[in-house]
């Protein structure tokens, strides 16, 4: 069967194109679906270890699922902060959003 | 017996050691058979499909007082074989700065996302894919795909009209997602399960559009919406936005979006058959001793594909005599009125079940028919009111001869 | 080699190299096109982990409603379809060092570790991980309390958005 150390590996490989993502993309949109790929990886983790731990224990999958609400909650706001700069500023480019820089 | 009782074990087995006759390693075999078995499934629905066209055609004639197809065969079915041939003939066109993958990959997807619908349904007790446990979540989740099929053909069709309907299709498709989540989640709380085998067994002796004829309405309001069918074909429009998503697409391209919405249609039927009329179960009378024959797998199939053609024709009903409303009516209907009527019937189901679980069948039943009526009432009530304050700020306070005549 | 071996092989290198395809493309519909692919990677996964609640709510939550929003964003904040100048700017090559740093340091945490090996225990005969889900979530023992303060992140996070995103020019011109 699989060993544990696949689906963490994987996990890790996924979180660091995640964090490519974040540090990489001019766009702000890009940057919010790089966020979403590094907590795809923390899920992953945590299912693996619910089902390789004590399966009758659901703390894991319990953790994903208030990390599927807060993600939610996170890709809600951040897009509807990035359509208001658009409004004003008419960028998303994370560089060009420099009001509070002097 | 065993051809009475399990057909679809009996074929796999024949099958699987047919194969394994062969030298062939047990999982492989396991494995074709499987694949077989998809294949098959999928072939028979195709079938149906090509039928549904014929259906479709025939009962919007009568409902326009018209006789439909009727030069090519018997009742014109011959008709849906010539209609296909036409789309396999006619041009493929792909517009002008269309992204191609995404373009052809939309109609795949749309023709998928009802495909895999038939994973889970139960059309007897063991001839079903695989009874899954989230069975109820996974109808919402094919939903999901084929909302994404559609952002995706208006998207990379490079049409503006083509856009415009998709947008508005999904603003459709994703606000509508919560009443039918809410309604899925009544037969959830009521058969304790959310696996379909489970659903269709809690409803003996109580079909579940008797314990919550509310949650029924809601879940078919949802399901024509999710379908995109008028009354709330808002993505498709023909008078306004040509055709809306699909606008671009010709030939067998324009034909998968068109089985497609004809196949989903009928599973939805199907599914309202499913989570409040029984399913495959004859409403108990397959289980009175007189009646026992019928208690039967092929009866079973034969039940749950007419309770699906029945469900097919009354959302076919509502498609042909309502007329389309306007987006802004449609979404605030669903936030305003749908999405707020669901959660409390939700909330009253779970009290009701929750204080009534451990009475007889019959008290159970009663108090939740009768909490659904109440709600019912409530909410005409309030419907009543709000369209006399509405009509007042039109016309001024109504004369009381006018609520004599029964205006 | 098992099945069950190469199908989790299969599925994360195409969930991989999806994700690669998120960060690196231009076009930012197929950057989030390419998010879903790896989504459902994600969510076949949670299939391979015998989770399958998270599996279909991860296709319901993810590829419903967040990569639709995406798109949506996407479309709205971009006067033409097609996009212009670098996607990526310029210490890029900064940031992809830092990520296989970050790879090579997780995975060189995690060699040392004796868990590594572990293999799943076999799932118990008749255990419900739903009915075990829904307990945990709604019993005062175990989460009730993490699930409503999610409840009401929801709800916060549902106003700040409309009342963020609402444009008061364009917002009444019906009333």
């Amino acid at each position: 069967m699989i060993p544990l150390s696949w689906y963490l590996i994987f996990a890790a490989g996924l979180f660091s194109l995640g964090l490519f993502g974040v540090l990489a993309r001019r766009n702000a949109v890009a940057i919010l679906l790089g966020v979403e790929l590094m907590l795809n990886a923390v899920n992953i983790n945590l299912a693996a270890f619910w089902r390789y731990g004590n399966v009758a224990d659901m703390t894991g999958q319990v953790f994903a699922i208030i990390v599927f609400a807060v993600a939610a909650a996170e890709v809600a706001v951040g897009l509807a902060l990035v359509i208001s700069v658009y409004r004003s500023r008419n960028t998303v480019v994370a560089d060009e959003i420099d009001m509070l820089k002097w | 017996m065993d051809f009475l009782k399990d057909p679809l074990k009996l074929a796999a087995d024949w099958l699987i050691g047919l194969m394994t006759g062969w030298g062939m390693p047990e999982g492989v075999a396991t494995g074709v058979a499987a694949f077989l078995g998809i294949f098959v499934l999928i072939a028979i629905l195709m079938v149906i499909d090509i039928f549904l066209v014929w259906l479709e055609r025939k009962v919007v004639a009568r409902f326009q007082d018209r006789i439909g197809p009727n030069r090519l065969g018997p009742f014109g079915l011959i008709q849906p074989f010539a209609d296909i041939i036409k789309l396999l003939i006619k041009e493929d066109i792909t517009p002008a700065n269309a992204d191609k993958v995404v373009y052809n990959l939309a109609p795949m997807l749309s023709m998928m996302s009802v495909l895999i619908l038939w994973a889970i349904i139960p059309l007897a007790p063991n001839i079903l894919g695989v009874d899954l446990n989230v069975a109820a979540l996974y109808i919402v989740a094919t939903g999901a795909i084929g909302t994404l099929s559609i952002i995706m053909a208006g998207w990379s069709s490079n049409n503006k009209f083509a856009l415009l309907g998709a947008f508005r299709q999904v603003a459709v498709m994703v606000s509508f997602e919560i009443p039918m989540v809410a309604s899925l989640l009544i037969p959830t709380i009521l058969s304790g399960s959310m696996g379909m085998n489970a659903i269709t067994r809690a409803q003996y002796p109580l079909p579940f559009f008797i314990l919550s004829p509310l949650a029924a309405l809601i879940f078919l309001i949802a399901a024509i919406a999710e379908l995109g069918r008028a009354p709330f074909d808002m993505g498709e429009a023909e008078s306004e936005l040509i055709s809306g998503y699909n606008v671009e697409y010709s030939g067998m391209k324009f034909g998968m979006f068109y089985a497609g919405e004809l196949l989903h249609a009928f599973t939805f039927g199907g599914f309202w058959g499913i989570l409040f009329f029984g399913g495959y179960g004859l409403f108990g009378l397959e289980k009175l001793p007189a009646l026992a024959f019928l208690d039967n797998v092929y009866i079973n199939m034969l039940t749950l594909i007419v309770k699906a053609v029945i469900g097919y024709w009354i959302i076919m009903w509502v498609k042909y005599t309502m007329m389309r409303i306007r987006i802004d009516h449609m979404l605030a209907f669903n936030w305003k009125f749908l999405t707020p009527l669901s959660f409390a019937l939700l909330i009253v189901t779970a009290l009701v079940h929750a204080l009534a679980k451990d009475a007889s069948p019959w008290v159970y039943g009663l108090s939740m028919f009768l909490s659904n009526l109440v709600l019912g009432w409530i909410v005409v009530e309030f419907l009543r009111r709000y369209s006399r304050a509405e009509r007042e700020k039109v016309e001024g306070p109504a004369k009381p001869a006018m609520e004599a005549a029964g205006h | 080699m098992t099945t069950a071996q190469i199908i989790f092989l299969v599925v994360a290198a195409v969930t991989l190299a999806s994700a690669f395809m998120v960060v690196t493309t231009r076009n930012l519909i197929h950057a989030a096109l390419w998010l879903v692919a790896t989504l459902f990677g994600v969510a076949v996964t949670y299939a391979l982990l015998d989770a399958g609640f998270l599996a279909v709510v991860q296709v319901v939550v993810y590829i419903g409603a967040i990569a639709i929003l995406f798109i949506f964003a996407v479309m709205l904040t971009r006067k033409e379809m097609r996009d212009q100048g670098p996607q990526l700017n310029s210490g890029w090559w900064i940031s992809a060092l830092l990520a296989v740093l970050t790879f090579g340091g997780l995975v060189g945490m995690l060699w040392g570790w004796r868990g590594m090996d572990t293999l799943a225990s076999e799932m118990p005969v008749g255990f419900d991980s739903i009915n075990a889900l829904g307990d945990a979530l709604i019993s005062p023992n175990a989460f009730v309390l993490p699930f409503e303060v999610a409840s009401v992140l929801l709800l916060a996070a549902l106003v700040g958005a409309v009342y963020v995103a609402f444009n008061p020019r364009s917002g009444d011109s019906r009333k």
